[in-house]
Order: C-alpha cells, then structure tokens, then sequence
C-alpha cells in the first residue's frame, strides 16, 4: 500500500510539470502583465518601466523565466501578489483555512443529505417518497448555484437574519478563542450548505440505483437464507458494497468543490481562494493565478489519488501492492 | 410430550402440497411451478431431476421463501414444515428458521457469496444469527467448518475474500454456511456441478455423513442420474413446472415409467438418432409465456405421443405401488368421471 503510494505520488510529478508549463504560458499569453493597470503609463516615465522590465527579468529568454519561477516555487517561494504586495505564499495561507472549512463542510453536508435520501429511496424503490427524493434531487440539480445562493441570502439573511451574507468572520471576535471559531463555522453554515447541497443529487440516485442493483445479487439471497434480518442486510451487505464507486467520486468531488467554491465564494463575499482567484483574474495578479493554478490542478490531483488509495481500502478484490 | 408435539414429531419434515409459483411477466402472471406435491421425511435423501428450466430452482426458492421480491410469488399450495404451515410466515418467522432449520446450498457459487466480507465473516454470520457465540468461538467454529467441507488451510482461508477462491472452494463455503447450524432440512440446488468427479464424491459423501448424523432430509437437485442413483431414496422427475414422475431410486432405474424419464436415462434408443446423442432429447421446455395450459407439457418432444396428448391433461396418481407417474400411456392417469382438461 504504502509502496503504491509512493509510485503513484512519483507518477504525479511529470502532470505537475505539465501543468506548470501550462500555467506559465497561460500566464504569458493572457494580455498585459503585471504593470497593466497599476503604474498609470501617462504619468511613469517608460524607460524606468523599461528598467523595472529588465530588473524584474521580464526581458529575459522565455525558458530562462520558466525555469526561474519554477525553482523558486518548489522552494515554496511563490512570488509576491503584484494586487496586495505581499508574497503570494502569505496570501494563499492566509485564504487556504477559510476554503478548506467550506469545501470540508460542503462535503459533510452532501454526504449526510446523499446517504440518508439515497439509503431510503434504495431501499423503498417505487414509492411516493422516493419519487418525491428524486423530484427533489432534480431540482437541486438544476438551479444554479448563483440562483440559489442569491435566494439564500435574501431569505435567510435579510428576511430572517439567521445567518451572515458576507465574511469569513466576525471582526470583533478576538482570534483564537472558541467564539472565533464558532463565528467562523457560522460564516461558513449557509454558503457550505448551499454548496453541499447542490451536490447531492448526483450521489443520492447514484446510490438509489446502486443499492436496488445490490438487493437482486445473489449474495444478498444468500444472506436471507442464513436468516439474516432485512435492517442488516441492507445496512452492512448491501451498503458495503455500494460505498465502493460512491468513493471513486471523491477526486471528482475535490474537482466540484474547487469549482464550486469559486462561485459560491464570490457571492458570499467568502474571502477563499475561489474569491482570491477571482479578484486576482480582474488584477492581472499573475504570480497569484499560477500559483493557485498549479495548487487547484494539483488538488485534482490528490483528490484522484486519494480516491484510488481508498478504493483499495472499501474493495477487497483490489489490491494495491 | 405434549400434543401438538406429538403430531409435529409425526408429520413429515417437508410436506409441499398443490405448490404454485408464478412470475410476474410483462404484467401478467404465469406459474413456474404448477401444482406439485411432495414430502421429503427426516433422513431420507429426495432427489428433484429434470431438464434446465423446469422449475427444480423456482420451486426450492419458494419453499425456503427466497423467491425474487416483486416478480415471483406463491400463488396456491401449502408448505408445511416440521408439521407447521410456514408459507403464511412473515419475514420475522422466516428468519428464524432459515439458517438454523431449513438451510440451502445454491446453484451459483460465483455469485453467491458476497464479494467484500471474508469467508469467516460469511460463514460465522449464519451461527450468530441463531446462537448466542463469543466472536472466537464462532471463528472456530467456521474453521472446523471449512476443514470438514475438505477446505485444506482452513485457517488461513477463513481470513480470505470469495475472488480468492476457485469455483469449487467457494461452493464448499457455501455447504459449510448451509450445515453450520445443522439443519433439520437441506435443499442442495446441483450442489457438485462446479466440482470435479473426485471432488464430488467426496462431497456427497460428507452429505450423507451429516446426514445420518443429524437426521437430516435433504432435497438433492441434479443433472446427474449417476448421483441420484447414489446418493438419493426418493426420486421425482420434473417437467415444465410438474412432477410426471415420483418413485424409490430402484424402481426409477428398474422400470422407468414416463416416456421423459425413459428418454432422460437413454433407454429409449431411436434410430435416427446417432448413437451418441443417446441421452439428449430434441427440443427444449417451452418458456414461461408459451406453456401449454391443456394436455401434456411433454407432447411436442415425446416419441410416444398421441393424439389426444394434447387434449387431456395427465394426472399424476399412482400406478404401482409407490411409484406415481403422469402419462396417458398409463390407465392411472387418465382424468376419472371423465372431466376434461
Ligand atoms: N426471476 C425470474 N423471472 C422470470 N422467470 C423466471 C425467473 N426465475 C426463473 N424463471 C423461469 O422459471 C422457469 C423455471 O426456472 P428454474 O430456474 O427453476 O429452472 P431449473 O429447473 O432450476 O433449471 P436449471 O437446471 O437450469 O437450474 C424457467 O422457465 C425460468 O425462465
Ligand atoms: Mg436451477
């Protein structure tokens, strides 16, 4: 298991070179750079842009400059934030908390709503109430996260006031402390429950389905002519077995969040990184972009990992060795 | 003793009477086994044989109660075991005596056990669900299992998973599963067909020794005449759904009645037939939906039909001593008062 592990992380690196050179040139061939938009070309005399150019090795061999940003970054030197003039590393610290509580949350919610309505509906096929489990994951599939957010907010927010529209957290909460934490989780509560929810309905019919396919197989006749009560075999013979492509999702899922996150965020004013990601796209911020580039990438990439390693675990019949 | 007790302990472990099975198709409903009535007394062997898609598996599945849910029910008849009617049991009843009671091997040893326990965990599940065990007690309990079965490594393969086994292997768990509670009935649905002929014997023989241990009854479905001639008391024959033929081994062997079970033991040797096909018979049973309602079921394949074969549905009564059959060649199974159909 570990040496598998091992590989597949060695397996990663050639992606992630990949994914640099497309970062760098996606960087290179979006219009502008750094200058753009924050020295007024009116006011700044250009040779000294010129000579800032040349400082900052602008004018430089295009590999040269490849080689320069990617050895600076995997010594964790991201560059500084030409928007907010401080390293990018500080910036992407002090954003990561905040995505990582909403994407954890998102995810929390999706299971505990996917399980127990896909546990239901699978188990009680054809019924009024599993009819009304996939009318409703329907619906949920296709509101768009904007729509519902923007809802949210007016509802739960303006109307009845039970939760903040914007922030991360309250700014007079001192850090640290259980109220700061709390505050955070509260900040949290509706943009992650927005984000869960809306991906639930995938998971919730996949397992539906999933688990009436379990409950013809033989082996669950099997266990009913051992006498096993229907609670169980459901519970731990069927369950069991539809847990293992639900898990496979989970690099899937990673994907979802980050992308969710981006738009959730940014109605929520959530200060994230789907948020920083965007105010860095309208910045030009472009040490800010390739480094969230190569970390969102490289998400996808763990998160798919993450998944195979699991697999192995839920799936006796794969054996990673 | 009391009563009740009295009569249970008379009446015969298995007693199937005028058993209908039918399976929802397309919205109608057609029997898969249509009125067949048999018991099966305590230490004796019943052998069920018949061509593929005659219902021996349709009509094991509805005595255990293990008929696909939705599609296939009972539609008439009575099951009654150990002298109590269980076919109005509930699933909670049920329960309670599949496994510990009433246990059955399946066909398909593939498929049958589930792919993500270990074969400990299958094996020790059916004596948890009926007696009160400490976890290690029912680990050596399912590796004295695996080892009588004739599972060498019986230790190791306890903590192992169905895909690592072969075919074979995995059908002794299943016969381990299904004698761990040493039932009082067995319904072994081709037991040996996954196995090779020496491991077959060998399987058998372990049958008949628990057999005469425990008392017993045990409903063996085959392919294979060899092992009815074997291994079984009792035989009946099945064709499309009913029984045309019930009888001790030796007179099924000695004095075959039925034209089918002729056929089935190649004793009827045709001519235009080369020698070898000897035991195969032309044409197949017809499917659920196409099943004639009047006559005999067996007239379109029969070498002996005549015309009123498909006008007169035989009844299955005794024409010897012991030995029923269902065929218009024989007085005995010609509808009495002259009722048609
Ligand atoms: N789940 C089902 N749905 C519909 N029809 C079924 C179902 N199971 C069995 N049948 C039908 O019932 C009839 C009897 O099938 P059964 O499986 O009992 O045959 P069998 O005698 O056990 O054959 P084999 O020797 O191949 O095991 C067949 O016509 C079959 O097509
Ligand atoms: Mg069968």
């Amino acid at each position: 298991m570990l040496k598998y592990a091992l590989r597949r992380i060695l397996g990663m690196i050639p992606m992630l070179l990949l994914i640099s050179i497309v970062a760098f040139f996606l960087a290179l061939a979006m219009p502008g750079d750094s200058f753009s938009g924050e020295i007024d070309p009116n006011n700044t005399d250009p040779e000294y842009i010129e000579e800032m150019r040349e400082k900052l090795g602008y004018n430089d061999p295009i590999h040269e400059q490849y080689f320069r940003w990617v050895s600076n970054f995997v010594q964790g030197d991201f560059g500084k934030s030409t928007k907010y003039q401080i390293p990018v590393k500080d910036l992407i610290l002090q954003r990561l908390p905040n995505t990582v509580m909403l994407g954890v949350m998102a995810m929390f919610f999706t299971y505990i709503f996917a399980f127990s309505m896909g546990i239901y509906a699978g188990r009680h096929p054809h019924t009024k109430m599993d009819h009304f489990i996939g009318g409703f994951n329907y619906f949920l599939l296709a509101i768009p996260s904007y729509i519902a957010g923007v809802f949210a907010i007016y509802f739960f927010s303006f109307q009845l006031g039970w939760v903040p529209f914007s922030g991360s957290v309250d700014i007079a909460v001192e850090s640290g402390t259980l109220d700061y934490w709390l505050s955070r989780f509260y900040h949290a509560l509706m943009p992650s429950l927005i984000l869960g929810a809306l991906g639930t309905a995938t998971y919730t019919q996949f397992l539906r389905n999933d688990i009436i396919d379990n409950s013809q197989k033989d082996y669950v006749r099997t266990a009913r002519a051992k006498g096993t009560a229907d609670s169980k075999i459901y519970n731990s013979h069927i369950l069991r077995n539809s847990i293992i492509p639900i898990v496979t999702f989970l690099g899937f899922d990673i994907v979802q969040i980050v992308n969710g996150a981006l738009i959730t965020e940014a109605i929520f004013t959530y200060p994230g990184l789907g948020q920083l990601f965007l105010t860095s796209v309208n910045a030009q911020d472009y040490p800010t972009l390739m480094t969230l580039f190569v970390m969102f990438s490289f998400l996808v990439l763990l998160g798919n990992l993450i998944a195979d390693l699991l697999y192995g675990i839920v799936d006796p019949r794969i054996r990673v060795d | 003793m009391s009563k009740s007790e009295q009569s249970k302990a008379k009446a015969p472990l298995l007693e199937v009477k005028g058993l209908e099975t039918s399976f929802s198709i397309e919205g109608k409903d057609y029997n898969a086994v249509d009125g067949v009535s048999f018991t099966v007394d305590r230490g004796k062997v019943v052998g069920i044989v018949g061509e593929s898609g005659c219902g021996k598996s349709v009509m094991s599945l509805s005595v255990m109660q293990l008929l696909p849910k939705g599609i296939g029910k009972i539609r008439n008849g009575e099951v009654l075991f150990d002298g109590e009617e269980i076919q109005s049991f509930n699933e909670k009843q049920m329960n309670q005596i599949r496994g510990k009671d009433m246990a059955m091997i399946f066909q398909e040893p593939m498929t049958s056990l589930n792919p993500v326990f270990t074969i400990g965990y299958q094996i020790e599940e059916v004596l948890h669900n009926h007696f009160k065990l400490s976890k290690k007690e029912a680990r050596n309990k399912s590796v004295q299992l695996l080892s009588a079965v004739g599972i060498p490594r019986a230790a190791k393969i306890v903590d192992e998973y169905p895909h690592q086994l072969s075919g074979g292997m995995r059908q002794r768990v299943m016969i381990a599963m299904a004698i761990a509670c040493q039932p009082k009935l067995l319904i072994a649905d081709e037991p040996t067909t996954a196995l090779d002929v020496t491991v077959q014997a060998q399987i058998l023989e372990l049958l008949k020794d628990i057999q005469t241990k425990n008392d017993m009854g045990i409903v063996l479905i085959t392919h294979d005449l060899g092992v009815v001639a074997e291994s079984c008391d009792e035989v009946i024959v099945m064709y499309a759904g009913k029984i045309v033929e019930k009888t001790d081994v030796e007179s099924l062997f000695t004095k075959p009645k039925h034209p089918y079970t002729k056929l089935m033991m190649g004793s009827i040797p045709r001519l235009e037939e080369d020698t070898e096909k000897l035991e195969t018979i032309k044409g197949i049973v017809p499917s659920l939906t196409k099943m004639p309602q009047v006559g005999c079921r067996f007239a379109n394949r029969c070498p002996k039909a005549m015309p009123e074969c498909t006008e007169i549905t035989p009844q299955l009564e005794e024409n010897e001593q012991g030995h029923e059959v269902a065929c218009l060649l024989y007085e005995t199974s010609h509808p009495k008062e002259g009722v048609l159909g």
